[in-house]
């Protein structure tokens, strides 16, 4: 098969590369510093200092109380803390839960498990062909017993990031709970909770260059929760379990870089993203999924009619290239991406998706790589698909 | 996830295309994850003289369509409608199991062709 002539990572929606100097910072916190929090004694003071230092600098980009900031061990568990964290504390209140329906499976399994084991009801509100939710839709949707409202930032499929500040002021007026998952907006938008108005927010470390196995849930101070771990005093009691010392520090390194460099790096992403959108789209029958401005700085995704995601994947793999697409021959349900389907998306132009996240390191050369290979495989696979010849028949 | 003989058959896949005047023609779609596939045969003297195939499809599809064609070109019709899926996913050295239902397609499209020339062919000509 032959060494592929570059090495392309596309695909920073689904991880990144730990950062250097994230690796740095974390590991005196292994074998030197490796005492609990907990602990009175030096060891642990060290340890506990290092968890409130980071605590600090978290809280100082959300714009949030220390106390406000619950250290968790990802995206995921923070979506679900919040979520059920949310709910459960107000059962008395009410039963309903409003969301969208382009969340990640972290909300929307969630969702489903509320309502099918706890009798929670939940709308999920529609999106545009673009995948923005419209507010008014919300604030149609909220009754007396809605007890929270999750909406996700910037969506991790297609890139579009939806009007948060609008919705939480709706939700504000009738004093309902609002929770953003932020984990893919994290790193690249503002995720100063006041400037969204959120009462909730859910971030991963993994997505902005840091360890794997660490988030962050922002819960504003006084609003009702539940803890879904019970054990130890640990964070305030809101989540128990020794504290996963060196991963905080990474987390917090992590964040502290991202938005050292914020305008700048978006700048410099958002170029090599339009030079790349530009270039695929001069694919026939080739189509940008998501709003054409209102998405992440790194995110590029589109459709190919008459052929299949995953076809293309494995070609852009053997020339060195990592993406994602949301085909449902890609994943393990055997169907196609939700997202792509709630915005409207025909289940068999959704079948020819193609997601390319840009990163830190990739350069003006790498866009230029994949676009000149890229129109070579999507003709090789029309050429092979029923489909395509039987539309050029017709033309 | 693939073994290296289905990712050879995707890469460099065998007889795909068309044939301008077939003798039978089948088509198959995949209610699983909605792909189709289609084979088309010429037949000599009841065995598979030529056939080609295009598919719309995964790695798996795409190999074994790949694959039946090739499998198929010189055999008799009753060699040919005895092949079933799981003779396509061994001669491939096996499939992930998650990809098993692809095999279906080809198998499947390659009986229909072999259904619509046995059709036509009784249909045309009762008397020989
Ligand atoms: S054709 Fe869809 S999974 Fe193989």
């Amino acid at each position: 098969m032959g060494v592929p002539a570059r090495s392309v990572y596309l695909d920073h929606a689904a991880t990144t590369a730990v950062h250097p100097k994230v690796v740095e910072a974390m590991l005196p916190y292994f074998s030197e510093k490796y005492g609990n929090p907990s602990s009175l004694y030096g060891l642990g003071r060290e340890a506990r200092k290092a968890i409130d230092e980071s605590r600090e600098k978290v809280a100082e980009i959300l714009g949030a109380r220390r106390d406000e900031v619950i250290f968790t061990g990802c995206g995921t568990e923070s979506d679900n803390l919040a979520i059920r964290g949310v709910a459960f504390a107000n059962k008395s209140r009410g039963n309903h839960i409003i969301t969208s329906s382009v969340e990640h499976h972290a909300v929307s399994h969630t969702m489903a498990q509320l309502n099918k084991y706890f009798g929670y009801e939940v709308t999920y509100l529609p999106v545009d062909r673009y995948g923005v939710v419209n507010p008014d839709d919300l604030a149609r949707a909220i009754t007396d017993r809605t007890v929270l409202i999750t909406i996700i930032y910037a969506n991790n499929e297609v890139g579009t990031i939806e009007p948060i500040a609008e919705m939480s002021k709706i939700a504000r007026a009738r004093r309902i709970p609002f929770h953003t998952d932020a984990v893919q907006a994290a790193g690249s938008l503002d995720i100063n909770v006041d400037h969204l108005g959120v009462d909730l927010l859910s971030l991963s470390a993994h997505k902005f260059y840091g360890p794997k196995g660490v988030g962050v849930l922002y819960a504003r101070k006084g609003s009702a929760f539940l803890p879904m771990q019970t054990g130890g005093s640990q964070e305030r009691n809101r989540r128990a379990g020794t504290e996963n010392v060196p991963y905080i520090v990474g987390l917090a390194t992590a964040l502290t870089l991202a938005y050292g460099h914020l305008e700048d790096n978006n700048r410099r992403i958002s170029q090599l993203r339009d030079r790349l959108i530009d270039g695929v789209l001069k694919i026939p029958y080739s189509q940008l999924t998501g709003h054409p401005t209102q998405r992440l700085p790194n995110s590029a995704s589109f459709t190919f009619q008459f052929i299949e995601g995953e076809s293309i994947l494995l070609n852009l793999d053997l020339l060195g290239i990592s993406a994602s697409s949301g085909s449902a021959c890609t994943s393990a349900s055997l169907e196609p991406s939700h997202v792509l389907v709630a915005m409207g998306i025909p289940v068999e132009i959704a079948h020819s998706s193609l997601r390319l996240t840009l990163g830190r390191e990739n350069t003006q050369e790498d866009v230029d790589y994949v676009l000149g290979v890229l129109p070579g495989i999507i003709e090789k696979l029309r050429a092979m698909s029923p489909l395509y010849n039987t539309r050029l028949a017709q033309a | 996830m693939y073994s290296a003989l289905v990712m050879e058959h995707f890469q460099n896949p065998r007889n795909v295309g068309v044939i301008p005047d077939p003798d039978g023609v089948g088509k198959e779609g995949n209610p699983v994850c909605g792909d189709i596939m289609e084979i088309m045969i010429k037949v000599k003297d009841e065995r598979i003289d030529d056939i080609k195939f295009r598919t719309f499809g995964c790695g798996a599809a795409i190999a074994t369509s790949s694959m039946v064609t090739e499998l198929v070109k010189g055999k008799t019709l009753d060699e040919a409608m005895a092949i079933s899926r799981v003779t396509v996913a061994e001669a491939l050295g096996g499939l992930p199991p998650v990809k098993m239902h692809c095999s279906n397609l080809a198998a499947d499209a390659l009986h229909k062709a072999i259904e619509d020339y046995r059709r036509r062919h009784n249909g045309g000509s009762a008397g020989s």
